[in-house]
């Protein structure tokens, strides 16, 4: 009988809650001699104290105690330490109560007194199992240190060899491009560009160039002295001022006007700008990463974009590819994401069910990884259990003639049209609400419908086969 | 510590085997090195009865050993034929507290026929268990080698399936734990 009493080097830890001092006493004496760190707890409210400061493996309670019972630990122990195995204690051996438990989350219940080799079964039982799910704990963050950078994940080739660059880059103070369509992590990237850089315990500024007029984007980069203009009640910093010391996030760079990139490109040159209505030029110690979902090699061709911005940008290029060119990566974004949305919403989210991970992996997903969050953020609201389910996605579910195999490869543009279609009709129409399931903004989406022949009460007849 | 003497008391409410308890006291010596010595008291330990169990309390024998002790002693091994229990258990086979000064061992439930009863089986069992809850006084805890005296045995069968003999791994911690270097378990 092998007597497992640390797991990854740690030692395992046992609370045993009971009112009485020489139950408490005995337990200790005889779980101690197994080497496991053992403590006790007179009574509930302790029990739960030392449950929220440390972590522990079992937790053995009494189920009668004055004032909060065992049941009732039971329960905070759930909420408090979900990983924690309770096991309850009791004096008789009631079905219901021994019933009840069980349904509340407890691992077992041993009535007293107990038989020495059921209670050393049980926790030998309980040790070996923990044992196992450290282990495979530990294999998913062995994985997922080795596909992440910060929190960035991805597994596929290409992003790999992005991860390298980036580090590389992370180290230099170049200015660095990163290129891709919308919702691909461009943003995500750049600031753990910047987290991995020795600017890091500088500010992390960023600044949407598409959102603003030309003339408040300057003022918002530049700032501006008392009465540049009408309303300049006061001098104000600008953001790039504000990002001094650290790193300032140019996003949508292709949609800045003539002027602004004019500008852009002494502060480039020069590390120098001037706020409005300024006299002295103010000096900034910033590196600028950029992002567009634009193409600007193009936009240079076409005469929209100045060929030496576009050069003194382009130091560092980086190009995200779009989800739907690295399906490998949804499982593994899906694991991630349901992790950061589980913690945000506050819910229990165990995963999604396979044929659930098969529609995620099949979607088109033109809003990219910013859609796959959204969709599984509403999954997480509407799931009436913790393990997401196809119904649940509202995405559109492969249809018997889809999997009869053999059939017609279907384009890119036709999946995405449909998938279009769908959530339009999902959202009855909302153009808004559809943006924003698919993460892409109202403009590119009215585009799309443009593109496609989609109305708002899209009734989706050419896919409603 | 050479200086360890370890003390063998009888004192179950039969008559003693001496041959027996001179076996346990050889091998006691043996084992952990240490002088150790028979005595026989005409004391009895009294109030370790529950009357709901018909079984005698441990700790409160163990507590009346502390209050025993000849002061030359440095451990003290009571051994009773009483059935033992501690609260929250059916039954022990014996009782000792880590690094501490006594502790006891029943022979009331080393004799079933599990290892076929003979006289000369329950002996070796009680010798056994003397080193296991003496092994816990000098701080050793329970070992992962089933053939150890140092196993933790909840059923004859785990008691037969170990030998009256600490593993090099045991020796090594009990010579740590006794010349105070020790972070025999890493703790
Ligand atoms: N590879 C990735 N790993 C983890 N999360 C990602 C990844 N790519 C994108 N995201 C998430 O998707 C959303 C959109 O990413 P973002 O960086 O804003 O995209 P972009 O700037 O390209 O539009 C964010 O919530 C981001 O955290
Ligand atoms: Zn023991
Ligand atoms: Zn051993």
């Amino acid at each position: 009988m092998e007597v497992v009493t640390r797991m990854d080097g740690k030692k395992i830890r046992v609370l045993v809650v009971d009112d009485e001092e020489i139950v408490r006493e005995s337990l200790l004496g005889w779980l101690e001699k197994d080497g496991y760190t053992v403590e006790t707890a007179p009574d509930g409210r302790t029990a739960l104290a030392r449950l929220e400061a440390e972590p522990w493996s079992i937790v053995l309670v009494d189920l009668k105690m004055p004032g909060m019972d065992g049941m009732q630990v039971l329960e905070e122990s759930r909420k408090l330490r979900p990983e924690s195995v309770v096991v309850i204690m009791t004096a008789y051996a009631t079905v219901d109560t021994a019933v009840t438990a069980m349904k509340k989350g407890a691992y077992d219940y041993l009535v007293k007194p107990f038989d020495p080799e059921e209670l050393s079964l049980l926790i030998l039982k309980i040790v070996a199992q923990q044992a196992l799910v450290q282990e495979n704990l530990l294999l998913r963050k062995v994985l997922k240190r080795e596909y992440r950078f910060h929190d960035f994940v991805s597994k596929s080739a290409g992003m790999q060899a992005v991860f390298v660059l980036a580090r590389a880059a992370a180290r230099t103070s170049s200015t660095i491009l990163i290129q891709g369509e919308s919702g691909t992590g461009k943003e995500l990237l750049a600031r753990a560009i910047h987290t991995e850089s020795p600017r890091s315990h500088g500010p992390f500024v960023a600044v949407s160039c598409a959102a603003l007029a030309e003339s408040l984007l300057e003022s918002e980069l530049f700032g501006h002295e008392r009465g540049a203009f009408t309303g300049a009640v006061a001098r104000r910093k600008g953001k790039l001022e504000t990002a001094h010391g650290g790193t300032l996030f140019l996003d949508e760079i292709g949609d800045v006007g003539a002027k602004l990139q004019l500008d852009l490109l002494r502060v480039l040159e020069e590390r120098t700008f001037d706020r409005l209505g300024g006299t002295e030029p103010v000096q900034v110690d910033v590196r600028v990463i950029a992002a567009t979902n634009r193409d600007l090699r193009k936009a240079v061709e076409e005469g929209r974009f100045r060929e030496d911005l576009y050069y003194r940008l382009n130091v560092i290029p980086v190009t995200l590819p779009p989800l739907r060119e690295r399906r490998e990566d949804i499982p593994l974004l899906v694991d991630h994401l349901l992790e950061q949305l589980a913690v945000e919403m506050g819910k229990t989210v165990q995963g999604v069910s396979a044929d659930a991970m098969a529609v995620l992996i099949a979607s088109p997903w033109p809003g990219n990884v910013r859609e796959l969050r959204n969709v599984l953020e509403r999954a997480i609201v509407i799931a009436p259990g913790s393990i997401l389910r196809p119904a649940d996605l509202g995405l559109p579910l492969p249809s018997a003639g889809d999997t009869g195999g053999g059939d017609e490869p279907v384009s890119l543009e036709d999946v995405e049209r449909r998938h279009i279609a769908h959530v339009l009709r999902r959202t009855g129409g909302n153009v808004s609400q559809a943006a924003r399931l698919l993460g892409i903004d109202r403009v590119t989406l009215y585009n799309k419908m443009r593109k496609y022949q989609l109305r708002k009460d899209e009734e989706d007849s050419a896919a409603g086969r | 510590m050479p200086s360890d003497s370890v003390c063998l008391w009888w004192i179950g409410e039969a008559a003693a085997e001496d041959r027996v308890m001179e076996e346990a006291r050889v091998q006691v010596e043996r084992v952990f090195g240490v002088s150790a010595t028979l005595a026989r008291r005409a004391e009895r330990p009294s109030g370790t009865l529950d009357p709901r169990r018909g079984q005698h309390l441990s700790a409160g024998i163990l507590r009346w050993l502390v209050a025993m002790r000849p002061p030359g002693a440095t451990k003290l091994l009571g051994v009773t034929d009483v059935d033992l229990f501690i609260p929250i258990l059916t039954f022990v086979f014996g009782e000792a507290k880590l690094d501490g000064v006594v502790a006891v061992v029943s022979t009331a439930r080393l004799s079933g026929d599990a290892g076929g009863g003979s006289p000369r089986v329950s002996q070796a069992r009680l010798v056994k268990e003397c080193i296991h809850e003496l092994g816990h006084t000098f701080g050793l805890i329970h070992c992962a080698d089933p053939r150890c005296a140092m196993a933790r045995s909840v059923n004859l069968a785990h008691v037969d399936a170990k030998r009256a003999t600490l593993c090099a791994d045991c020796r090594i911690r009990l010579s740590e734990l006794r010349h105070g270097g020790g972070d025999a378990y890493g703790r």
